[in-house]
């Protein structure tokens, strides 16, 4: 299963499912099933991350993105 | 006479809210908190078509499934089961045109309600420049609400919104226009005719939004206070999850997918999108501004700059400040009869007042930057960049800037903590941000370094006095961390802190909406820290100058010579002002706390500088300068000199280098600062967290100035 957290390089992917404690807000924030998502960049250390999402950047620490899985 | 109309202005964060509020309202508002919380609650006032409007401008949320404390006052408001805010007869969704389906969401959820609902799409101009143009007649076709698009910054397009309400009666859609399919209606019957209908009082409009929350999420089940009745509505949660389960749905998502089908089936066809993914100005900057390497270092040109700035700009404002208060103190001392009113109006309210105005221009300058900041949105990008340092000390990325600000005064610092969303991160950075060497330590530091601390060169640069100057800004950095981190350990809420946060795109502030913003902060401050500030200072001057003692008239007929009349008088005056001070209450109970401060090497007139310091730090020099002109009344020699002559009645003296460094120490640690603890009060809307501010604090400063002492001076 691959996870949003596992991407390293940057390329538009469609998310596949969407699990955790934080899954009702990612999925209000538009991260749907279904829905096409880019990792735009990392911050310095790493994390949080930067994605692109229905046309709006979004940021994420490394405990959201492992929520996030990809196809 | 008509009842006027309340408006409730609801959309996410940065959909340029604000700016309508201020456009529609113009200067009739009124800032205060909600009752018991610190969420800031904003109302205006505006006469559209003859008619009264009251405009509540609501907390910024993305969902009405609410997270924070905030976006549950948004939420509580809508359903209208707040009771310090009326219910709400229309309500005004503001939605970014270029931020289109997660926007819609909010909007979504709103129309299920039950209240008339206005949706106006904002910044329609970013979103054109991003090649995606709306059919906005489409979208109010599909949702069935009227839709107006609007460039906020433009009063002509205001006049519109005006137009429009003046013009139409609006009528609420009926909920669940979404269709939430068979599965989902039929669960949501379920909560409402077993648990809504008979346990709750709830209006009806509010019964589907309400069954949706207990669906989705189980925060909403833990809110219901009583055990037993948590206990049963956990049970019907469960039957009407289960039916989601048997279809092969899931609770949580079910709702938010089936809302997110309808709106990318309403806005098919209205939303053209050209050269998909085109990289825009704003991409473009955030290459550099969030670079891994850049980013960093444009964050710290940006600090710098800004607080080089509120040092520089700040500073002929505040002197002029004191300088004006010091004329109007003098001017009432000298053209009011002399006696207990004239010393309470100069002393105790002049100098009140003017320790709470003092701190406007700093306040002032901060926010503009920090206002700015915002309005262009590099205020994300800084919280971004920073988040993986801050998280690794227990803090936020959102914390760096109060806390920076802590390095110029911690009031407008502990102000800025504001821009923290999540409670416990923005209290924890409240609680540690005194601990940054603020400018009213530098008197204190620069005479005991002075007095104290040889000038010994190392390495041809470094002076161990400007080694210990540098470690006392690091010592406060340090402290500051540590403290976090401990407080992370204890401060844990219920509510998670998710860094789920939004970059919105880069756009030209808006002045009218930063000048604003300046002037609340200030107004604020003014009105609600000042007030506990000039009561402080009223009380500190009573216990500085009560009892009254008898003036040493004597003093004054000795000695006088023709020629030194004028310098005698003065100093004169100095030993009365000494003995006066020694004699008061405060003098009292510095002598009275001497055996308590010895352990940390101090004698009872260091004990009343930290009484009186208590209205801001650098007081001690002028309380120690006030004291030493009655022992040594030698005016050739500086008090640094007095210091260090000090002797006790062993002929010891009573300085040494330990114990500078103990109360430097003590300085920088303790919490002596009565308008942080007025601010902290007004930010936390609560006594609770400046008491265990300064407890802690204080204490903590004890112990190390303790350990700094006794160590000291025993093993060297």
């Amino acid at each position: 299963m691959k996870k949003l957290s596992d991407l390293k390089e940057s390329g538009v992917r469609t998310i596949k499912n969407v699990k955790g404690p934080e899954m009702l807000r990612l999925l209000e924030m538009g991260l749907t099933p279904g829905s096409k998502v880019e990792v735009v960049r990392a911050a310095p250390l790493g994390y949080p991350i930067e994605v692109k999402i229905r046309g709006y950047l979004l940021s994420l620490r490394e405990s959201e993105a492992k929520c996030i899985e990809i196809e | 006479m008509q009842r006027e109309t309340t408006i409730a202005l609801v959309g996410n964060p940065n959909t340029g809210k604000s700016t309508l509020f201020n456009a529609l309202t113009g200067l009739k508002q009124k800032i205060a908190n909600y009752p018991g919380v610190t969420v800031e609650k904003k109302v205006g006032y505006a006469t559209i078509g003859g008619k009264q409007f009251r405009i509540v401008d609501l907390p910024g949320t993305y969902s009405l499934n609410p997270k924070q404390i905030d976006e549950r006052i948004t939420y509580q408001v809508l359903a209208g089961k707040y009771e310090h805010e009326p219910e709400p007869d229309l309500v005004i969704v503001m939605a970014d045109a270029s931020n289109l389906d997660r926007n819609l969401y909010l909007v979504s959820q709103i129309m299920d309600l039950g209240i008339p609902v206005i949706v106006v799409l904002s910044m329609v101009d970013v979103a054109e420049e991003r090649g995606i143009e709306i059919n906005a007649d489409k979208i109010s076709k599909g949702f069935g609400v009227p839709v107006l698009p609007m460039v906020t910054k433009n009063e002509k397009e205001v006049q519109k919104l005006r137009d429009y309400l003046s013009s139409h009666t609006l009528n609420a859609s009926k909920p669940l226009q979404w269709n939430p399919g068979e599965s989902l209606r039929k669960a949501i019957n379920i909560i409402i005719e077993e648990w809504i209908k008979p346990h709750t009082g709830l209006p009806e409009r509010t019964w589907t939004v309400e069954a949706l929350r207990f669906i989705g999420d189980d925060q909403a089940i833990n809110l219901i206070p009583e055990i037993e009745k948590q206990h049963q509505l956990r049970q019907i949660v469960q039957k009407a999850r289960k039916i989601l389960d048997d279809a092969g749905k899931n609770y949580a998502a079910e709702e938010v997918l089936k809302r997110y089908d309808y709106i990318e089936k309403c806005t098919a066809g209205s939303v053209v999108k050209s050269g998909e993914d085109k990289a825009t100005l704003s991409d473009k900057i955030d290459e550099y501004v969030t670079h891994k390497v850049f980013g960093p270092v444009i964050f710290g040109l940006v600090l710098l700059l800004m607080f080089q700035s509120i040092f520089s700009w700040a500073e002929p404002f505040m002197d002029l400040i004191d300088l004006l208060f010091i004329e109007m103190g003098s001017w009432v001392a000298a053209n009011l009869p002399p006696g207990i009113l004239n010393d309470l109006l100069v002393e105790g309210v002049i100098a009140g007042l003017g320790g709470v105005v003092i701190f406007l221009p700093q306040i002032t300058f901060l926010f503009f930057f920090i206002s700015v900041l915002e309005g262009t949105g590099y205020m994300a990008r800084a919280a971004f960049v920073m988040d993986g340092f801050m998280t690794r000390i227990g803090l936020h990325g959102r914390s760096v800037v109060p806390l920076m600000s802590g390095f110029a005064c911690a009031i407008p610092g502990i102000m800025a903590a504001r821009t923290i969303e999540n409670w416990s991160d923005r209290i924890i950075t409240i609680m540690v941000l005194p601990f940054m060497a603020c400018s009213a330590r530098l008197p204190v530091y620069a005479l005991m370094i002075a007095a104290f601390i040889p000038s010994t060169t190392f390495l041809g640069i470094f002076t161990l006095q400007g080694i210990t100057f540098f470690g006392l800004y690091i010592f406060g950095i340090v402290m500051a961390i540590l403290a976090a981190f401990v407080m992370k350990q204890f401060i844990k809420t219920d509510q998670p802190s998710p860094f789920i946060m939004e970059l919105p795109s880069y756009k030209m502030p808006k002045w009218s909406g930063v000048f604003q913003n300046v002037f609340d902060r200030g107004k604020v401050f003014v009105t609600e820290a000042g007030k506990i500030i000039l009561g402080i200072s009223i009380v500190l001057w009573f216990l500085a100058s009560f009892p009254k003692t008898d003036q040493p008239e004597t003093l004054a007929t000795d000695n006088i010579t023709t020629e030194n009349v004028e310098t005698r008088s003065s100093e004169d005056e100095q030993v009365a002002a000494s003995l006066k001070l020694q004699q008061s209450y405060a003098g009292q109970f510095g002598q009275f706390i001497e055996p308590v401060i010895e352990p940390l090497g101090f004698d009872w007139k260091i004990g009343i500088g930290l009484i009186t310091s208590f209205a801001a730090r650098e007081v001690m020099v002028g309380t120690l300068n006030t004291i030493y002109s009655v022992q040594d009344q030698d005016d050739a020699v500086s008090l640094q000199k007095k210091l260090q002559r000090d002797v006790d009645s062993n002929g010891e003296p009573i300085y040494s280098v330990w114990t500078a460094l103990s109360l430097m120490v003590f300085f920088a640690l303790a919490m002596q600062c009565m308008s942080t603890i007025a601010i902290v009060k007004r930010e936390t809307n609560s006594w609770k967290w400046p008491a265990v501010m300064f407890i802690y604090m204080t204490s903590l400063a004890y112990i190390c100035s303790f350990l700094v002492y006794q160590v000291g001076t025993n093993f060297s």
